[in-house]
């Protein structure tokens, strides 16, 4: 029905709404135009565009070491948070059991928790267990924050697959393991590959509770973060600039997926008259 | 439908690891605070020295106040921009409303490093900011207070929570069904009361959902006085990680933590109850 | 517009007693052409209803009477005033949504009291009117009450309340009864009718339910993909229908299609006498018309034939009959306690009955 009436001009609060998606967005676009100033961070106006940074950046060894580092302990967070995320969600969905509203809100809790919480807990579990801070404290630290987001996602995935299907399928004969592999889980696929996509992002650029958790290894923020500590230089924009527009991508296609697999029942709304 | 044996398979893992990796820790962390530091190291002695001098510090207490007001900052602006910017989505945006919240949701989840970098190049003194200030001729010489003050942490931090409070406001707005504003019209109010009687209380737990994240997150934050505080912008959480740092005492910082953990929970609590008396079916 | 302009614009097309007059209405939603020109008057007191299916632009044009939509070209006139350049909100008009829209975090009371309060009524006035709103519509017992917690019937009387107290020149329905059930709506269809004659205001009601249009209307609008195909009163529209549309649309009918020639229409089987050119014609013939010829006589102005019934459905007051005249050629028959019927019979229907219609 909204689509189809007429939609009155509100010339003021066009003129706002266009001010803060200005504030939102300048910050970032001053940061992409900086990494190409010859001339360092400050100033204004930018002069004599380089790639002098970029290049800098792309010889810079420890930067690519931690690239890797964070992308081992990315891709082990989006397994973990996954794995631990869809059986968070079954449950929350099918099962009863005492303690189930506690549960809920604990699995929820580091998604609004702030991060320096969540990181020194889990210092505390690590000296208490005598663990080394590594990458596998850190690994477990992303994993454990991310569960959260995993468990949200593939939540709303379940709450919008058709419990028929399931039904179907073991009245067909299936058994309840059977009809998990061949129904549900397809059912879920893309809240699955949306939700990881997610996962992996935040675990990129994740730094709070990182922090607190970090041992010899650098994640990519956390370099990034030790340099700061030295002086600013625009091989830091460049490599900000490029964390940007990889973040962007994958969250533009983590949306799409998201609104694909919601899709018929928005595609419907919109188009009764 | 579900065997039980199917309930528990589901349950066990996430319970397990919510346990051991959530419950555990917090209970370590509850523990300590009780706890004391001697010589280097952390015993076991159980007290309640750590609240005391928390409570009796006068400079513990004015970085909490600070990190409150700071907070309080945040919250209101936040709302202030993110408020409009939902509604105008909402009402006005018509065929771009889905371009348009992708592009709000996206900063959303881009990295909090790169946004607070950003900002500490804009502020400084050789910054952006006063370099287009000076090219411009409106001031002659940097403007100091830009960085390294409680200024640019509620600048950088209203930045980052915009969007995230800007979300569920969208929500709650999106929730409210077409008719009841036209109704409201054809029972003879205008714009502007049609949104104070009808859209405004209707999206209250969204606004009050958004205003609890961004003051809580804000709360805890200890980066964005790191990288754009200095010494004047200090907040709360960087007490605590310097004393899970080089001033080595964990107890106490456990203890301040462990306040904070309860102001948030606490603060979500209360948000929560308020939200469900004011949502209607 | 010069006041004499606006003068002569008025008598050229004013009808008398006329309350709201639609001039040439066209609407586009992009590329789609929803209403083709449409020209309506309704008179000050009347329950006027805009009939058709979906699709064919009822509903569009209420809300161009609303203000919820603007028309792509045309005009609306209400009292001698132009409305269609109002905003919904300026407009002497109120609307009975066909979800109800009550506000879902006010109370029946402060629902009903929405119009008064936002004109700032004074309080002692909104108390009385409200009250008396609430039993026109028999809910004054539930004035503390949230929407949420009633009936859908009983959300319908509160929406009613709502609009009404607002005293409107002008009261849209949008299809109000089409969510309750068949008791229900039966039941409301005829409190309705009863309060729009006991308080006089204007009803424009939209409906896709043609029962319900003849139950309740002073005159139906019958609408077909954006054009008026028949305004009329429910007798007239029924009895004399103006196109095969419109004959099959309300009521059920047998369309005969035929050719008249030299003052003879023959259809199918079927000829007798007309007054027509030659060429090709239409004609609607009720089923109710039709009886049985028990003794076999036909009269001057009555046609004879001769069918085996094929079908026989009944249906308590009445049997619908599917008759078989010969070279497959259908007709339906309605015909009151007849017994089961085999075999051939013989029935008949009147000239006059056999209306011509237009394509």
């Amino acid at each position: 029905m909204s689509a189809r009436s007429s939609i009155r001009r509100a010339p003021l609060l066009t003129i706002y709404a266009a001010l803060v998606f200005a504030f939102i967005y300048l910050p970032i676009v001053v940061l992409i135009l900086y990494s190409f100033n010859r001339d360092g961070v400050g100033g204004f106006p930018p002069r004599h565009f380089t790639f002098e940074w970029y290049r800098q950046l792309f010889a810079d060894g420890p930067i690519w070491d931690s690239v890797l580092n964070s992308l081992i302990v990315a891709a082990g967070s989006v397994a973990l948070a996954l794995i631990l995320g869809l059986l968070a969600a079954l449950a929350l969905d099918r099962a009863s059991f005492p303690g189930k509203a506690l549960f809920r809100r604990l699995v929820l809790l580091p998604l609004i928790l702030p991060g320096i919480i969540t990181g020194l807990s889990l210092l505390m579990l690590a000296v208490f267990a005598g663990a080394q801070l590594s990458l596998l404290t850190v690994f477990l630290g992303h994993g454990t924050a991310l569960i959260s987001v995993a468990t949200t996602e593939l939540f709303a995935g379940l709450q919008k697959t058709d419990r028929a299907q399931e039904e179907a399928s073991l009245d067909l004969g299936a058994t309840p393991w059977q009809t998990f592999w061949r129904i549900t889980l397809p059912n879920l696929k893309l809240s699955l590959i949306a939700a990881g996509l997610l996962i992996f992002t935040l675990s990129m650029d994740e730094i709070a509770v990182t922090f607190f958790l970090i041992g010899r290894d650098n994640t990519l923020p956390l370099e990034i973060w030790g340099r700061l500590r030295r002086g600013i230089t625009p091989e830091i924009n460049a490599v900000s600039t490029l964390i940007f527009a990889l973040s962007v991508v994958l969250i533009v296609i983590w949306y799409r997926l998201r609104t694909r697999s919601l899709g018929a029942e928005a595609q419907e709304l919109l188009e009764r008259p | 439908m579900y065997s039980r044996a199917y309930k528990t398979l589901v349950s066990l893992p996430p319970l397990v690891w919510v346990g051991l990796f959530l419950l555990l820790p917090y209970a370590l962390m509850f523990a300590h605070s009780f706890w004391a530091v001697r010589e280097g190291m952390v015993v076991h002695e159980w007290n309640l020295q750590n609240f005391k001098t928390l409570y009796s510090n006068p400079v513990y207490l004015a970085v909490l106040f600070r990190t409150m007001r700071i907070a309080a900052s945040v919250t209101i602006f936040s709302l202030l921009l993110g408020y409009p910017l939902a509604y105008y989505l909402s009402f006005h945006a018509g065929a771009r409303k889905e371009l348009l919240y992708q592009l709000v949701i996206v900063p959303l989840w881009v990295s909090y490093l790169v946004r607070g970098y950003a900002w500490k190049t804009i502020l400084g003194s050789e910054g952006i900011l006063n370099g287009f200030l000076q090219y411009v001729h409106l001031t002659h010489e940097p403007v100091a207070f830009l960085l390294y003050s409680p200024f640019a942490v509620v600048l950088m931090l209203t930045h980052i929570y915009t969007p995230f409070v800007f979300l569920p406001i969208y929500a709650s707005l999106e929730h409210i069904p077409r008719p009841l504003v036209e109704a409201s019209q054809d029972l003879g109010a205008g714009s502007a009361q049609t949104f104070f009687r009808v859209i405004l209380p209707l999206s209250i737990p969204g606004l009050l959902a958004g205003a609890t994240f961004a003051f809580v997150l804000s709360l805890g934050d200890f980066l964005a006085p790191l990288l754009v505080g200095g010494a004047s912008g200090t907040m709360i959480a960087n007490v605590v990680q310097s004393l899970f740092g080089a001033a080595f005492d964990w107890p106490l910082g456990a203890a301040i933590a462990v306040c904070i953990l309860i102001i948030t929970i606490s603060l979500l609590f209360l948000s929560e109850r308020v939200e469900k008396r004011w949502s209607f079916k | 517009m010069s006041s004499s302009a606006a003068n002569s614009l008025n008598e050229t097309s004013a009808a008398p007693g006329a309350l709201l007059e639609a001039r040439e209405v066209v609407k586009h939603f992009g590329k789609i052409q929803v209403l083709k020109g449409v020209s309506l008057n309704i008179a000050s007191g009347e329950f006027l209803t805009l009939l058709g299916e979906s699709g064919s632009g009822k509903t569009t044009l209420l809300r161009l009477v609303a203000g919820f939509e603007q028309p792509t070209a045309g005009e609306i006139w209400m009292g001698g005033e132009r409305l269609d350049t109002l905003p919904p909100h300026k407009r002497r008009v109120n609307t009975v949504f066909q979800h109800y829209a009550l506000f879902p975090h006010l109370s029946v009371r402060e629902n009903v009291a929405y119009g008064l309060r936002v004109k700032k009524t004074a309080a002692r006035e909104i108390g009385g009117r409200v009250d008396e709103a609430l039993r026109l519509v028999k809910m004054q017992d539930f004035a503390a009450s949230r929407p949420a917690k009633l009936s859908g019937g009983q959300q319908q009387r509160v929406a009613l309340a709502r609009a009404l107290v607002n005293r409107p020149q002008l009261l849209l329905l949008d299809e109000p009864l089409s969510a309750l059930d068949a008791n229900l709506r039966k039941q409301m269809q005829g409190e309705l009718k009863a309060l729009q004659r006991e308080i006089g205001i204007t009803f424009l009601f939209v409906t896709h339910d043609q029962e319900e249009a003849m139950a309740l209307s002073d005159r139906i609008a019958l609408l077909r993909d954006g054009a008026l195909e028949q305004v009329a009163s429910p007798r007239e529209i029924y009895k004399h229908p103006a196109t095969a549309y419109t004959a099959q649309f309300i009521g059920q009918t047998n369309l005969l299609r035929g050719e008249i020639h030299r003052s003879i229409v023959t259809c199918g089987v079927l000829r007798w006498p007309v007054e027509n050119e030659d060429g090709p014609a239409i004609f609607s013939l009720r089923p109710e018309a039709i009886r049985i010829c028990a003794d076999g006589k036909r009269q001057t102005n009555e046609v004879k034939f001769r069918g085996a019934v094929r079908q026989q459905i009944y249906s308590g007051a009445s049997e619908l009959l599917e008759v078989d005249c010969g070279s497959s050629q259908l007709l339906r028959v309605r015909l009151t306690a007849c017994g089961p019927l085999t075999g051939e019979s013989e029935f008949v229907f009147s000239l006059a009955d056999a209306i011509r219609v237009k394509e």
